[in-house]
């Protein structure tokens, strides 16, 4: 049976993973090599990595970084940050990286996704959508959600399919931060509106909150940061809850 | 012993190699007939678009070499679906190894099937040692129907076939690189492949 994809998701800026990562066992806790192969040995099914580094030699300290993971790491993992051409997903790709996720490049030129997915094929092109309600219209946003666009996110997660994207990453920005849960509601309209797998992300805080995201958000996979950086989860305990709450996850 | 990937501009192959070396071999990458041909193991990859790949192996003239190999080779993924009769995906004859025609998963289930699923009801030395209903990592919207070369299945809305055999090749759906331990163990069987039969 297809199991549910716990993914832990890690900032990555000049090559170092950023944000407060709490792994005591670590030698260097701003190796994302390191933390990546911990978290492939504990059960995570799949990494992200964002990058949100702004300087000239981005792209080549990216490809770096992934050629590194891919060597160490035996699970898969996608990259995402700033990705705008054909060219930039040629490099991630020919370094190791299974998937790579775009988001506002998206949004400003949306053949990007039919360029990407011809060349590269569906299933390593994941778009990455951030959104919060506005008057009760979920409402895609840029720049980390400073930024909000005219689209709507149920219309454009739908144009994001029908372009080509294999998933879809979701993060809900009313939800991101506050530990108080994933955006079941729209993600469950997503997942029942469209026929690609979706990515919940933004509010996970304790492991029930992962529960009723394949249970009621009906989400393929589920993508959190800090309650995994800072071990207020551990992946192997929340699986052996998910098994007893009926999902199926690799145990 | 001498390990080629088939490299013909087909996506994420640095993957496999690396895979190859963390189990203490060393792999180089090769579109040349002559290296190929010699080769002891042969990894034929793939990721990406059926058609446009066929397209790669014709103009290099690797479409032909291929099925006239005569040590173990290993097709994964879209390689294995290359390997076959045709598939659906752009309407693409295949290499015709394995008896077998491609098509797409239906809308019953959400496509492409990315994630881990169980593989079980091994038919070969491929698997030795691994445990039934172990968990592969998949990525992909077409499939192999089950037939007399499926050495073992998957279930994902339909009963399909996750590896295939015909003589000394081998096709597997998975992605034995990217699927932890029990795919370590599966590519290790199959660089072993002589010792085992």
């Amino acid at each position: 049976m297809l199991t549910k994809r716990i993914v832990p998701c890690l900032d990555i800026k000049n090559g170092r993973t950023v944000k407060g990562v709490n792994f005591v066992d670590l030698r260097d806790a701003g190796d994302p090599v390191e933390l990546a192969a911990i978290y492939a040995k504990t059960g995570a099914d799949e990494l992200v990595f964002l990058d949100i580094s702004a300087t000239e030699e981005r792209r080549k300290t990216l490809a770096d970084l992934v050629r590194n993971v891919a060597k160490e790491v035996n699970i898969p993992f996608t990259v995402g940050g700033g990705i705008s051409s054909v060219e930039d997903v040629d490099i991630l790709l020919q370094n190791g990286a299974d998937k790579v996720s775009v988001n506002s490049s998206a949004v400003k030129r949306p053949e990007l996704i039919n360029e990407l997915s011809s060349k590269f094929g569906s299933q390593c092109i994941t778009v990455a959508i951030d959104a919060k309600q506005i008057d009760g219209e979920w409402i895609v946003h840029l720049v980390g959600g400073k930024v909000p666009t005219e689209l709507n996110l149920f219309d454009w997660a739908k144009e994001v399919e029908q372009r080509g994207a294999g998933e879809i990453l979701f993060t809900s920005m009313d939800n991101d931060g506050t530990k108080d849960g994933f955006a079941n509601k729209a993600l469950a309209r997503l997942s029942t509106e469209l026929n690609i797998p979706i990515i919940a992300s933004g509010g996970a805080g304790n492991m029930q909150h992962f529960v009723d995201t394949f249970k009621e958000g009906k989400a393929d996979a589920a993508l959190a940061a800090s309650v995994f950086h800072f071990k207020e989860i551990g992946i192997p305990e929340l699986k052996e809850k998910l098994k007893n709450e009926g999902i199926p996850v690799r145990l | 012993m001498k390990i080629v990937i088939i490299n013909y501009g087909a996506g994420n192959i640095q993957s496999i190699k690396f895979a190859i070396e963390r189990l203490g071999y060393q792999a180089v990458l090769s579109d040349n007939v002559d290296e190929i041909k010699n080769a002891d193991k042969v990894i034929f990859p793939g990721v990406g678009e059926a058609s446009s790949a066929m397209n790669k192996l014709r103009e290099s003239g690797l479409d032909k070499l291929v099925p006239t190999l005569k040590q173990p080779v290993l097709g994964i993924c879209l390689g294995m679906q290359l390997m076959c009769n045709s598939t659906e995906e752009g309407d693409t004859k295949g290499l015709g190894i394995f008896d077998v025609d491609v098509v797409r998963f239906t809308n019953e289930v959400k496509v492409p099937q990315i994630g881990w699923n169980q593989i079980r009801d091994f038919k070969s030395h491929l698997f030795e040692g691994v445990t039934n209903e172990s968990y592969i990592y998949l990525v992909h919207s077409f499939y192999a129907p089950v037939c007399n070369e499926t050495i073992c299945v998957t279930d994902y809305g339909v009963n399909y076939s996750t590896a295939l055999q015909k003589n000394n090749f081998y096709g597997t759906q998975f992605h034995p690189e990217k699927s932890s331990d029990v795919g370590e163990k599966i590519l290790s069987n199959f660089l072993k492949l002589d010792l085992l039969s």
